[in-house]
């Protein structure tokens, strides 16, 4: 029962956790705001604490910014359209009884426990690879032309190996979703006449409206911060380069951290409004 | 139209048989109820008629035409489930229009045929809520609602009041009742419970283990029980089964009369007495279970609501002999 006692009890059991979250999370990010106005050089020893919004207008102006900007937002669209789509197909043919199902559900499942690192490094050289990947094997069986995928679609290829990754716990979300339909009410809609497609539209769908919410919410915060699997593949090169990257390419190839700041500053802002937008536009799914 | 003809129809799951050859016809504008013990095959009974589960063997006719082979959507049934199935993230207009919207008919005729059955089932108020916002009995009428739209060739319902509370339980039977009058269209009604078969029934159909133990109308059931199961099952409180030395007097194997055919009296000259045990004081009636009469371990008997006697007293007991159900080694009732 919620008493005064108990309730100033739980404040201050609560209080150790709560100042290191707060102290873990405020301490980089006011780092960071700070640094943004700083014209902060570390390797040429430039450090003048106040610029204004110097960084900002130098980070924003430049061409490669908007690049990165429609870059992030391609690929994060794409992935999440890819795994919500497969996901639910997916999803869908798990919950049919099927022989060795737990199985099934755990090679499904697998991807995801591979580290982003390793599953980019495998993709780029055992199944990309133009010259001794599986996918060049296929091609060249079947009399075509390997594809270099790196070079000649590198934002597909990095769309594929994230969607791969992803596409687990898209699944996984979804089929514990569809476990929870109600099997009279598709039992109903078929008595009222509804074939299976139009059962899926009227039923299913709706039914995982709120998983499909919480998948793409979840998703679109892990997506907009990828950075292992383009590392690993292009470099940022190719029209690839993510904001992330580019903070990094910033901060780093140029070892300008005033700079690098700016630019997560504004990826922040970034992911905020983004968030907003989509809380806005799924997020009523979540009531009710 | 709704005459449904079932013609030696099995049900196997796996090596399983839950239902053996059976035959049954049920007429047109019947209200039909099939009541047994839970896993008895009710169920699945139905829901062979409906179409939801495919039968092993055998064929279905409704209205002369064979639909064994027909999918549930083109038989023309409507079925009411126990969970009531109606679709939460739809209106209860949309709800109800389900059925219409998925035969493609036109929007207007739609609008008037769910204007007409929420008239019918009081729902007119709610048909901008979702099932989430109604009480239980008003989400059964949506169901309701959506099954009657399709103005179908029989009503299919299973166990569709075991969710409701006591009174609204009553009121619900009341008003399945009373829309069976006003449509009398063909209903097929599965439960459990023998006081929803006897107060609703135009036939009730008794089964356990899939097979068919009687059929008739409630009275027929009350009156002549085929044999010792459904005499045991119909009514309420239950039939008093007696073996043994009395039941030969009769010559049977068992006898059974039921508690409201033996009037309780003064022990001295009555055929049978023991002691009060337990008595059930209901107002309009009293079930008092007497005790140590030496023919079974408790009979139970119906008496007048304010009858003076109290747990421990004496009691004789004297049965309608014309009442009497006698019933050979095998349950079979003698005739």
């Amino acid at each position: 029962m919620a008493t005064k006692a108990s309730k100033s009890a739980a404040r201050l059991m609560m209080a150790p956790a709560v100042t290191l979250l707060l102290g873990w999370m405020l301490v980089p990010l006011t780092m960071t705001l700070y640094f943004s106005f700083a014209d902060y050089r570390p390797l040429r020893a430039t450090f003048e604490p106040w610029i204004g919004f110097d960084n900002y207008v130098r980070f924003t102006s430049s061409s490669s910014f908007w690049d990165a900007v429609t870059t992030t937002l391609v690929m994060v669209g794409s992935i999440l359209a890819i795994t919500v789509v497969l996901g639910i197909l997916l999803a869908l043919l798990l919950d049919k009884p099927i022989f060795g199902q737990g199985i099934v559900r755990i090679l499904i499942i697998s991807p995801f426990f591979v580290m982003p690192t390793v599953s980019a490094l495998v993709w780029k050289n055992m199944m990309m690879d133009p010259v001794n990947g599986v996918f060049s094997h296929v091609s060249r069986f079947l009399g075509a032309t390997p594809h270099d995928f790196l070079t000649q679609t590198p934002l597909f290829s990095i769309i594929l190996i994230v969607s791969w990754q992803w596409l687990p716990f898209a699944t996984l979300i979804l089929l514990t979703a569809i476990q929870s339909l109600d099997g009279e009410q598709l039992e109903a809609a078929e008595m009222d006449g509804a074939p299976p497609l139009k059962r899926f539209w009227h039923i299913i769908l709706p039914h995982l409206a709120r998983a499909i919410t919480i998948v793409i919410l979840i998703q679109t915060i892990f997506l907009l911060a990828i950075f292992a699997e383009i590392f690993v593949t292009t470099q940022g090169s190719f029209g690839t380069r993510t904001l992330t990257y580019l903070v990094f390419q910033r901060v780093l190839e140029s070892q300008n951290v005033g700079l690098g700041s700016a630019g997560g500053i504004i990826a922040v802002i970034l992911a905020n409004i983004i968030a907003l937008f989509l809380m806005r536009a799924v997020g009523k799914n979540l009531d009710a | 139209m709704g005459h449904i003809k079932l013609n030696q129809i099995t049900k196997s799951f796996g090596d399983v048989e839950v239902i053996p050859p059976l035959d049954l016809t049920i007429e047109n504008g019947e209200f039909a109820v099939f009541v047994g013990p839970s896993g008895c095959g009710k169920s699945t009974l139905l829901r062979l008629i409906a179409g939801l589960e495919d039968v092993s063997s055998g064929h279905i006719e409704i209205d002369g035409r064979d639909v064994t082979d027909v999918p549930p959507a083109k038989r023309g049934l409507a079925m009411v489930f126990q969970s009531y199935a109606l679709y939460p993230h739809m209106s209860v207009r949309k709800n109800i229009a389900f059925p219409l919207h998925m035969a493609g008919m036109d929007q207007a005729e739609q609008q008037r045929r769910v204007e007409r059955a929420a008239s019918v089932l009081n729902l007119t108020d709610y048909l901008d809520r979702r099932p989430g916002q109604l009480s239980g009995g008003q989400r059964q009428r949506v169901a309701i609602g959506r099954a009657i739209v399709r103005e179908p060739a029989a009503f299919l319902f299973d166990e569709p009041l075991s969710n409701l509370d006591a009174a609204l339980r009553h009121g619900m039977r009341m008003e399945i009742g009373e829309l069976h009058q006003s449509l009398s269209t063909t209903m097929i009604y599965v439960t459990h419970d023998q006081v929803e078969a006897m107060t609703m029934a135009d036939k009730i159909v008794v089964l356990r283990a899939g097979v068919i133990e009687q059929v008739g109308s409630p009275l027929d059931l009350y009156r002549e029980p085929r044999n010792l199961f459904v005499a045991g099952f119909i009514g309420s409180p239950t039939m008093n089964l007696i073996e043994g030395d009395e039941a030969r007097k009769h010559g049977a194997h068992t006898i059974g009369i039921r508690p409201e055919h033996i009037v309780p009296g003064d022990p001295d000259g009555a055929p049978w007495s023991g002691t009060v045990g337990l008595s059930e004081h209901l107002g309009s009636d009293t079930f008092l279970h007497v005790h140590g009469t030496g023919l079974t371990e408790s009979i139970t008997v119906r008496a007048d609501g304010e009858v003076p006697l109290r747990h421990g007293d004496r009691v004789g007991l004297t049965p309608n002999a014309e009442r009497i159900h006698r019933f050979d080694q095998a349950g079979l009732r003698i005739a």
